[in-house]
C-alpha cells in the first residue's frame, strides 16, 4: 500500500515537472551574453572555468572546504581497518603491470587536463578525479596500501590546496579590493596556481576517501 | 522539443526514481545510491535547461562541476558512517520505530 502510494505520487510529480519544463519560457536574464562579455577580463578562455574560478570563485572556495569537511568527518568517523587476506588480484601479474604502466599516463592527463582548462574543458576537478582515480587504481592492483593515518606531510598536502586558494584571495583585500578581485594582468597566472594547487589537494583528497574507507594491510602515508 | 529538452525530462524521471527509491529502501547503502541517483537526476536537469538558449550556458554547467564534486565528498561520508554503524551493530538499517522506547 505504501509502495503504490509513493510510486503514485512520485509518477504525477515527474509529470508536474516534465510539464513545467516543458512550459518554462526563455531564461530572464542573460547570463550566458554577461559571461561572455566579461570574460576578455577573466584571465581564462574558457567560460567554465572563468566561472568557477573568477566569477563565482567563492562557490570554488567553499567547495574545497566542503571536501575537506568531508574527510575529516570520514577521519573522525574512525576507520577500523582489518588486516586483508592475501588477494587474489595481488598474484595476478596482469592487473599491476597494467597499472603501472597506466599510472604515469593518467598523471600527464591529469597536467595536461590542468592546463586545458585555461582554453576548453577541463581544469582543476577533473584532473584531481584523474589523479585520484590513478591512486585506487594502483590500491586495487595491489600497489599502493590503504592509508590508515594522515601523516604530516600528506595533512599538508590534502589542506594545501584550500589554503593556497584562501591565501590567494585575501591577497587583494591588503591592496584595498574585494576579496577574490584577482588584478587584471596577473588573473591567468593566479587561477593557473590556484588550479595546480586544487589539482595536487583534491587528487589527495579524492584517493583519500577511498583509501582511508577501504579494508587493507595499512601503511602510514 | 531541443535536445537539452530530453536531458532534462531524463533528468527529472532519474530525480522521482530516486527519491522513491530513498523513501521505500530501507537498507543504507541502497537508500544511499538512490540519494545519489537523484542528484545526478538534478544535475542532469540543470545541465539540460542549460542549453534551452541554443548556446549553452556556462554558469550551471560550473554550478553542476561544483555539485558533483561535493556529491562525490558527501556519498564518501554517508558510507563512512554506514561502515561504523555496521562496524557497531551488525546492521545496515536503521532501527524501526522510535529509539526512546
Amino acid at each position: 500500500m505504501k509502495q503504490l502510494v509513493v510510486v503514485l505520487a512520485m509518477a504525477a510529480f515527474t509529470a508536474i515537472l516534465v510539464g513545467a519544463m516543458l512550459e518554462l519560457g526563455p531564461a530572464p536574464v542573460a547570463l550566458p551574453a554577461s559571461v561572455a562579455a566579461n570574460l576578455e577580463a577573466s584571465g581564462v578562455r574558457h567560460p567554465v572555468t572563468a566561472v568557477l574560478l573568477n566569477f563565482r570563485g567563492y562557490d570554488t572556495l567553499l567547495e574545497v572546504a566542503v571536501l575537506l569537511l568531508a574527510l575529516l568527518g570520514v577521519l573522525a568517523a574512525g576507520v577500523s581497518k582489518q588486516p586483508r587476506e592475501a588477494d587474489a588480484c595481488a598474484a595476478d601479474p596482469v592487473l599491476p603491470w597494467l597499472s603501472r604502466v597506466a599510472a604515469p599516463a593518467m598523471v600527464m592527463v591529469a597536467v595536461y587536463l590542468l592546463w586545458a582548462g585555461a582554453f576548453r574543458p577541463g581544469g582543476a576537478f577533473q584532473a584531481g578525479a584523474v589523479l585520484a582515480a590513478a591512486a585506487v587504481l594502483l590500491h586495487l592492483a595491489g600497489l599502493l596500501p590503504g592509508w590508515v593515518q594522515p601523516g604530516r606531510w600528506l595533512r599538508w598536502g590534502l589542506a594545501g590546496g584550500l589554503l593556497l586558494f584562501i591565501a590567494v584571495s585575501l591577497g587583494p583585500l591588503l591592496a584595498g579590493d574585494a576579496l577574490l578581485q584577482y588584478p587584471l594582468a596577473w588573473a591567468g597566472l593566479l587561477i593557473l596556481l590556484i588550479e595546480a594547487g586544487l589539482t595536487v589537494s583534491l587528487g589527495l583528497i579524492l584517493a583519500g576517501l577511498f583509501l582511508l574507507l577501504t579494508d587493507g594491510e595499512g601503511g602510514r602515508a | 522539443m531541443s535536445g537539452g529538452m530530453i536531458y532534462a525530462i531524463a533528468g527529472a524521471i532519474l530525480f522521482a526514481m530516486g527519491a522513491t527509491g530513498v523513501v521505500l529502501l530501507a537498507d543504507l547503502l541502497r537508500r544511499t545510491l538512490a540519494f545519489n541517483l537523484m542528484g545526478s537526476g538534478a544535475f542532469l536537469v540543470l545541465v539540460g535547461l542549460a542549453q534551452r538558449g541554443g548556446q549553452p550556458d556556462p554558469v550551471p554547467h560550473a554550478m553542476v562541476l561544483t555539485g558533483i564534486v561535493v556529491a562525490v565528498a558527501a556519498t564518501a561520508l554517508a558510507l563512512a558512517l554506514l561502515r561504523k554503524l555496521h562496524a557497531l551493530t551488525g546492521r545496515t538499517q536503521l532501527p524501526e520505530g522510535d529509539v526512546d522506547d
